[in-house]
C-alpha cells in the first residue's frame, strides 16, 4: 500500500493552525467553562508537562525511573520560595526563621519558573550520575530511594522549607496561559530532541543498550542527558504545580511517591514513549479524576441516598492500570507519534480496507 | 553500658522483623528477577485481617493472628496467579510496573474496605506489655516474644530451603526454570509455594510489628517493605541467608545511629536510602553474591 509522505510545508502550516486553533479553543474556554473547569483545564497541561518529562526517560530512553516527585518537589519548592511575599514568609517560619538570602527575595513568576527548572536539573544530574550506574529494576528502586531522600530532608529543613507545616500562601500566578504555554515549550523541546541525532540514540538504547553501545554511543552520557532534560522540564511542571495549588508540603500523599504513581498512571494510559500519548494520558487522568469525585460523593438514586466512598476513585485508577498492563500493554499510542502522517497514514489504511 | 544493650535488643528486633520481610522479597527476585512491591502491602493486609478476626469474628488473639498470617498467604498466592502469572515470559519492566499497580490497588482497596483512618492494635494480651528487669536492662515480655518467633521462623525457613526436597527445588528453579521443570518439578506450584512462605513470613513480621508500633493504616506496609528490599539488597538479591545477614545490618544500623545521635532522628528512613545507594554504586551484588554482572 503505497502512503503519501506529507511534505514539511504541509506538516508545518497544519501544525501551526492546530496551535492556533488550541489557542482560540482555550481562550473560548476561560470565558465560558466557569473557574473550576478552567482550574481542571489548566492542570491538564501541568500533568501534560509532567508526564511528557517522565516519557522521555521511562519511555524513550527506555531506563525505568520512580524518582519523578522528587524533581517536581524540587520544582516546586524552589519556585514558591522564590515568589513568596516576604511578609508571608515571615509569617510562616514560625518554627525556624528562614536562612538567607531566601528570606529577602521576592521575584516574578518567569525567572521563578526558569530557576526552578534549573534547580530540578542540577538535582536530576546528582541523582543520574552515581544512579546511571546501575541498571534495570536496580535504578528504579535507586531513584526511588533519592526521591524518598529529597522528601524527608524537606520534611526537616525548618529553617529552608518549614519541614512538615509545608508552604501556605504560594501567589496563585499559574493560569491557563501559563501552564499551556509551557506545555507548548515542553513538547518543542523534548519533541526535537526526540526526533534529533540524540533521540534516534536513545531509542536506539532502549531498543538494546548493549548493541548501541557497541555502535559507538556513549550510554552514559546520552542517559544522563535524558535525564537532566527530564528533571528540568519537571521542576517546570512542579514550579506550575505549586502556584496552582498555593500550599505544599511534603507528605509523600502530596509530593511524595503517590504523585510518581499518578505520573506513571497517566504515561501508561498514554503508551509509555509517546509525547502525544502523555498529553492524552495527562488529559484523560486530570478529567477522571475530577469525574470520579461522583463516586466519592453520597448519590441520590430516586429517593434511595447511596453514602459516597472515600478513596474509591484511587481503587478505580489502580483497577483500570492493572488491566492496561495486562491486557493493553501498547496503551493509547504505543510508541508512536500523533503526527499529521499518523493521522493520514490511518485513515488511507481504513479507506484501504474498505476497497 | 546499658544504654547499648538496651540498642542492641531493639537492633535485633527490628533486624529481626526486616530479616523476615526481606526473605519473601529475595526468594521472588531469585525465581522471578521481580520486585514484588506488593510484598508490603501483603503484609498490611495480613495485620488487618488479624485485627479483624479477633474484633470482628471475636476470634482469641493467638488463632485471630494464626488466621490472618493464613489469609496472608492466600492474597499472596492470588496475587501471583492473577497479576504476574500471565506477564512471566513479558518485558521485566512490564511486570515491574504490574508490581506497583498491584501496590497501589491494595492499598486503594485497604483505604476503601476498612477506611483511611489509622486503627489501633491493642489486641494482643496485656501480659507483653509487662517489663522485666535485668541489671539495668528494662525488657519487654513481647520482645522476647517476637525474638522467639523470629528465630523459630528464620531456622524454619533455613531447614526447609536446605533440608527438603521442596527447598531444594525452590533453589533449583532459582538458578534455571527450564531445567528444573525438566527434573520432574512443578514450576508453577514451586513459585505458588514461594509467594505463599513469603507473604505469610511478611504478614507475621507485620503482626509483631503492629504490636511493637501498635497502629494499623493502609499505607502502613510501604516503608517496611522498601527497607526489608534494602536489606535484601544488602545481602546479595536472591540469598536467603543474605537477606537475614541484611535485615541485622539494617535494623542494628538505623537504632544504634538514631541511639547515639538523637538529632539525627528525623532522618532515620534516611540511613538505609544512603546505604543502599551507597551498595548500588560500589557493590551492587551484596555480600552474598548470587548474580554478577550480566554478560553479553
Amino acid at each position: 500500500m503505497g502512503t503519501k509522505r506529507i511534505s514539511f510545508k504541509t506538516n508545518f502550516i497544519l501544525t501551526t493552525v492546530f496551535v492556533i486553533g488550541v489557542g482560540f479553543l482555550l481562550l473560548a474556554a476561560s470565558h465560558s467553562v466557569g473557574d473550576y473547569w478552567v482550574r481542571i483545564i489548566t492542570l491538564m497541561a501541568i500533568y501534560s508537562i509532567m508526564a511528557i518529562s517522565y516519557t522521555l526517560v521511562n519511555g524513550v530512553t527506555g531506563i525505568f525511573s520512580l524518582g519523578h516527585a522528587g524533581f517536581i518537589a524540587v520544582g516546586a519548592y524552589t519556585a514558591a520560595l522564590l515568589t513568596l511575599p516576604i511578609q508571608q514568609k515571615t509569617m510562616s517560619f514560625f518554627i525556624a526563621p528562614l536562612i538567607w538570602p531566601l528570606n529577602s527575595i521576592q521575584m516574578g513568576f518567569f525567572p521563578a519558573t526558569i530557576i526552578a527548572g534549573l534547580v530540578a536539573a542540577f538535582a536530576a544530574f546528582l541523582v543520574g550520575y552515581p544512579s546511571l550506574r546501575v541498571t534495570g529494576d536496580y535504578f528504579a528502586i535507586a531513584t526511588l530511594a533519592f526521591a524518598e531522600i529529597i522528601r524527608i530532608v524537606i520534611q526537616n529543613s525548618y529553617s529552608i522549607t518549614n519541614g512538615s507545616l509545608g508552604l501556605k500562601g504560594i501567589p496563585p500566578y499559574t493560569n491557563i496561559w501559563w501552564a499551556w504555554g509551557w506545555l507548548l515549550v515542553t513538547i518543542i523541546v523534548i519533541g526535537s530532541l526526540k526526533f534529533s541525532s540524540y533521540g534516534r540514540a536513545l531509542r536506539a538504547m532502549s531498543e538494546d543498550t548493549v548493541a548501541a553501545g557497541a555502535m559507538g554511543i556513549n550510554v552514559f552520557k546520552h542517559q544522563l542527558m535524558s535525564f537532566v532534560v527530564s528533571g528540568f522540564f519537571a521542576g517546570i511542571g512542579g514550579a506550575l504545580y505549586a502556584h496552582w495549588l498555593t500550599t505544599i508540603d511534603p507528605r509523600p500523599t502530596s509530593l511524595g511517591i503517590m504523585l510518581t504513581f499518578f505520573v506513571l498512571i497517566m504515561i501508561v494510559i498514554g503508551g509509555l514513549g509517546s509525547i502525544s500519548g502523555a498529553v492524552l494520558g495527562a488529559i484523560f487522568f486530570a478529567f477522571a479524576a475530577q469525574w470520579l469525585r461522583i463516586v466519592e460523593s453520597p448519590m441520590n438514586f430516586f429517593g434511595i441516598t447511596i453514602p459516597g466512598i472515600p478513596g474509591m476513585s484511587m481503587l478505580i485508577f489502580a483497577t483500570v492500570f492493572i488491566l492496561i498492563m495486562l491486557f493493553w500493554r501498547r496503551g493509547i499510542m504505543g510508541k508512536d507519534e500523533l503526527s499529521w502522517q499518523y493521522i493520514y497514514d490511518h485513515f488511507a489504511k481504513k479507506a484501504g480496507d474498505q476497497d | 553500658m546499658s544504654h547499648l544493650a538496651q540498642n542492641l535488643i531493639n537492633g535485633t528486633l527490628l533486624g529481626g522483623l526486616y530479616a523476615l520481610i526481606a526473605i519473601g522479597y529475595t526468594m521472588v527476585y531469585g525465581i522471578l528477577r521481580l520486585i514484588n512491591f506488593a510484598h508490603g502491602d501483603i503484609l498490611m493486609w495480613g495485620v488487618y485481617f488479624a485485627l479483624y478476626m479477633v474484633i470482628a469474628l471475636s476470634m482469641p488473639w493467638w488463632l485471630g493472628f494464626i488466621v490472618g498470617i493464613v489469609l496472608a498467604g492466600l492474597l499472596g498466592f492470588s496475587v501471583e496467579k492473577v497479576a504476574y502469572r500471565p506477564l512471566r515470559n513479558a518485558p521485566r519492566i512490564s511486570a515491574l510496573i504490574t508490581a506497583i499497580g498491584i501496590s497501589f490497588f491494595l492499598e486503594s482497596l485497604a483505604v476503601v474496605v476498612f477506611g483511611g483512618i489509622p486503627k489501633s492494635f491493642n489486641i494482643y494480651p496485656k501480659f507483653f506489655n509487662k517489663i522485666v528487669i535485668f541489671n539495668h536492662l528494662r525488657i519487654q515480655m513481647l520482645t522476647f516474644f517476637i525474638l522467639g518467633v523470629t528465630f523459630v521462623l528464620l531456622f524454619g525457613v533455613l531447614w526447609l530451603l536446605y533440608r527438603t526436597k521442596t527447598g531444594t527445588a525452590m533453589r533449583a528453579i532459582a538458578t534455571d526454570i527450564p531445567t528444573t521443570s525438566l527434573m520432574g518439578a512443578n514450576v508453577d506450584n514451586i513459585i505458588s509455594l514461594t509467594f505463599i512462605i513469603g507473604s505469610m513470613l511478611a504478614a507475621t513480621s507485620g503482626i509483631m510489628w503492629a504490636m511493637r508500633y501498635p497502629q494499623v493504616q493502609p499505607y502502613m506496609g510501604f516503608v517496611p517493605g522498601l527497607k526489608a528490599f534494602i536489606a535484601a539488597v544488602i545481602g546479595g538479591i536472591g540469598s536467603v541467608p543474605g537477606a537475614v545477614v541484611g535485615g541485622f545490618i539494617l535494623g542494628m544500623t538505623e537504632i544504634l545511629v538514631v541511639g547515639f545521635f538523637p538529632n539525627l532522628a528525623g532522618y532515620r528512613d534516611v540511613f538505609a536510602y544512603v546505604i543502599l545507594i551507597v551498595l548500588l554504586m560500589f557493590r551492587p551484588t551484596g555480600i552474598f553474591t548470587v548474580y554478577s554482572e550480566q554478560k553479553v
